[in-house]
């Protein structure tokens, strides 16, 4: 899942600018399961806010509504009155929900609650870690289900670098050394020969160096009327 | 966070939330006592202190109060296992979140009791109330011009 | 898709597939002795100007770090240029970490262009470690796939997109590095392989100072014959004080320092032992340090005299970082003077 953490109240404050009718929007799928944006954080949100911003002594009226997913317009136009109606709307859904907000409501001014991190799962509670670079061109079926472009620091495809050490990245010792943990799972699975492959460079054209990215699915377009 | 000279005719409106279990018999065996403790608390019961939202906490503070407090189950001895370490939990961020409000995290606290402990119920009363005269009014209301307590 | 092994590399007419002064001193079978340069923070030309007059003579190639640990420092290929100037044969050291393929290639054309022909090929450390650590990495490579593009670019005289080079071809020496003790351990003469069936012409170590874990590693290279289609140099390095061996022991990884060397460099010191840094004067500091310093450089040396044994073994690589003056004595007290000269 999409994983964000929430910006801090000053510097939301700070976005808000002059905004006097502050409408929060939370949302439900992603931001909601990582407890950055959902609707008890968008209700939390507001209320501080409120409080907030009546100490620095420019209150402001501000309310919140969660949809089901920012990133959809049909979930979007159940809110389209409250966000009509805002000065400033704080989208607490992640980086695409911000800008759904924006594309759909082009005269509404948007601004983001939160600071969108990466794609990853929880490992437990109350801890996620990234996992997909979304480079555009899979790779996994040779690393034995271990990412070396997101867990890799340096994203080798023949790692790992000399700077592995007792399972863990040069960078950080809590950050585990993903190619350990390709190896490790490759030594387990009887298929260690496969690390001898010269992995050649990658095309990263099909990643977001290659520019912003769109996929068009013909077969689930509706012919258009002529 | 302001700290006011102390006004005599200042009287703190304290919220608290306790647990269906030991928060709860503790106040009924206070009662029993007949034990005294300060008035100024308004007391709210949940099923279990795990079920504290950080929502209710600050909505407290937006209608009026100066401060609020947990009362649960002593720990390792919640009677829905770990609530209570959830409330914990939940009461050290809302403190944070108090803090970069503007409020003051010390205007939140919880405490542990079993059902029996009639005298710790009414500590626990008698503690935040302490506590809040000398801090004086929350600063919401103090910006709103409400700064000598009683209902509004 | 993978990659297969490379075809027999082509030769010049004297066999050669650089020329450079290191291709030939191991081709021609003589240990090789390569040293080490840190180019400056700075524009200033004269401070690799003057680090490289102790290394002359003394060594068959200066190695130039290139943006080592991260830490800006003038260009290795600049740096490779001025020691050409200076008479002396650069080894540049590329690393994936600040360049991609156009860039790498475009700075491999120019720096053959001004005359230097080897090049060791290497990941990097990763920018947190330095002065910028909120830089964009690129690691649009990585080491084994430089290597493999380096060696097409003068085997094949191609561009790593396929197309023909317009003109003269870069030829270089190319050249690897090894961690012989980084994690995972049973891996790394095999990653060894993988780097020499790319292309690597030559190797040269991250710092051993455990020569038995060393030669463990080598017993597996050789049965991987690697040691045939490569010059494996093994990195060395003059230890400065005791501080630096338990450093190096316990915060970089891929060394080992065997204790029993971490106690002779204590023991050097053992006449100003257990006197605070506070108590002692400069002049005594300076003196303990340069007992520090003489074990250090007979360690070396010791060192050196122990790899050259290893079967398979084809050279060193010193290191002795800041401390260019170090090299002459090592190489002398190591018998590997004078240099074999081959032009």
């Amino acid at each position: 899942m999409i994983v964000a953490e929430q910006k801090t109240l000053d510097e939301i404050k700070t976005l808000l600018g002059d905004g006097r009718r502050v409408l929060v929007v939370g949302c439900g799928t992603c931001v909601t399961v990582c407890f950055a944006g959902g609707e008890r954080e968008a209700g939390v949100l507001a209320c501080s806010l409120r409080m907030a911003c009546q100490l620095d002594g420019h209150a402001r009226e501000i309310t919140d509504v969660t949809v089901q997913r920012q990133c959809e317009w049909e979930f979007l136009d159940a809110a389209a009155d409250q966000i009509k109606d805002a000065d400033v709307v704080l989208s607490i859904g992640c980086g695409v929900g911000v800008q759904a907000i924006a594309e759909r409501f082009p005269n509404t001014w948007v601004v983001p609650g939160l600071d969108t991190k990466f794609m990853g799962l929880p490992t437990e509670q109350g801890i996620w870690a990234e996992r997909c670079a979304a480079c555009g061109e899979c790779l996994l079926g040779v690393t034995g289900g271990v990412c070396p472009i997101a867990r890799c620091s340096k994203s080798l495809l023949n790692g790992p670098c000399g700077g592995s050490e007792g399972g863990h990245c040069e960078i950080n010792p809590d950050v585990p050394c993903g190619w350990q943990l390709i190896y490790d799972r490759m030594e387990k699975l009887g298929k260690l020969e496969v690390l001898m492959d010269l992995q050649p460079p990658k095309n990263w054209q099909k990643s977001r160096d290659g520019g912003p990215r769109k996929i068009v699915r013909e077969d689930l377009r509706l012919p258009h009327e002529e | 966070m302001s700290s006011q000279p102390v006004d005599q005719s200042f009287e703190p409106e304290i919220t608290a939330f306790y647990c269906g279990y030991c928060g709860y018999m503790a106040a009924d065996t206070a009662g029993a006592l007949k034990v005294q403790y300060p008035a100024n608390v308004k007391f709210i019961r949940l099923p279990c202190i795990g079920k504290t939202d950080i929502r209710y906490l600050l909505a407290a503070f937006e209608q009026g109060a100066d401060a609020v407090y947990l009362v649960a189950c002593p720990l390792g001895n919640c009677h829905h296992v770990r609530g209570n370490e959830r409330g914990v939990a939940r009461v050290n961020r809302a403190k944070k979140l108090l803090d970069e409000i503007g409020i003051g995290g010390s205007r939140v606290d919880m405490f542990f009791m079993s059902g029996s402990q009639a005298n710790a119920f009414a500590d626990a009363a008698r503690t935040m109330t302490t506590r809040i005269r000398e801090l004086g009014p929350s600063p919401l209301k103090v910006k709103a011009g409400r700064a000598l307590g009683g209902t509004a | 898709m993978s990659l297969g092994a490379t075809g027999s590399p082509e030769t010049n007419k004297s066999g050669l597939l650089a020329g450079s002064n290191l291709e030939k001193v191991l081709r021609a079978g003589h240990f090789a002795v390569t040293a080490e340069l840190g180019p400056p923070q700075s524009a200033d030309h004269a401070a690799i100007r003057n680090k490289a007059r102790h290394l002359r003579d003394c060594s068959d190639a200066v190695n130039l770090t290139d943006n080592q640990t991260a830490i800006v420092r003038m260009s290795s290929i600049a740096s490779g240029a001025i020691l050409v100037q200076e008479g002396l044969e650069p080894v540049i050291q590329m690393v994936c970490r600040d360049r991609n393929r156009l860039a790498m290639q475009s700075d491999l054309m120019g720096a053959y262009a001004l005359g230097i022909r080897n090049v060791l090929c290497l990941t990097g450390d990763h920018q947190s470690f330095g002065n910028h650590p909120t830089a964009k990495n690129v690691f649009d490579l990585d080491s084994i796939q430089l290597v493999r593009m380096v060696s097409g670019m003068r085997d094949q005289r191609v561009f790593q997109c396929g197309e023909a080079m317009k003109g003269p071809e870069p030829r270089f020496f190319v050249g690897a590095g090894a961690s012989p003790f980084a994690a995972p351990v049973p891996f790394r003469p095999y990653r060894l392989a993988k780097k020499v069936r790319a292309g690597a012409n030559f190797i040269q170590t991250q710092l051993v100072y455990d020569i038995e874990a060393f030669e463990i590693f080598m017993e597996t290279v050789r049965k991987l014959g690697v040691h045939e289609q490569a010059y494996i140099l093994v990195g060395v390095g003059p230890l400065k004080s005791p501080g630096m061996a338990r450093y190096m022991k316990e915060s970089v990884p891929g060394i080992l320092v065997p204790d029993q060397l971490i106690e002779r460099m204590n023991r050097a010191g053992a006449q100003w032992a257990g006197r605070k840094p506070e108590e002692l004067s400069k002049e005594e500091k300076k003196t303990r340090s340069e007992a520090w310093k003489a074990e250090g450089i007979k360690i070396c040396i010791e060192l050196i005299q122990k790899v050259r044994a290893v079967e398979g073994v084809a050279g060193a690589h010193i290191m002795a970082i800041e401390w260019e003056e170090a090299v002459r004595p090592i190489v002398d007290g190591a018998g590997l003077l004078p240099r074999p000269n081959l032009s």
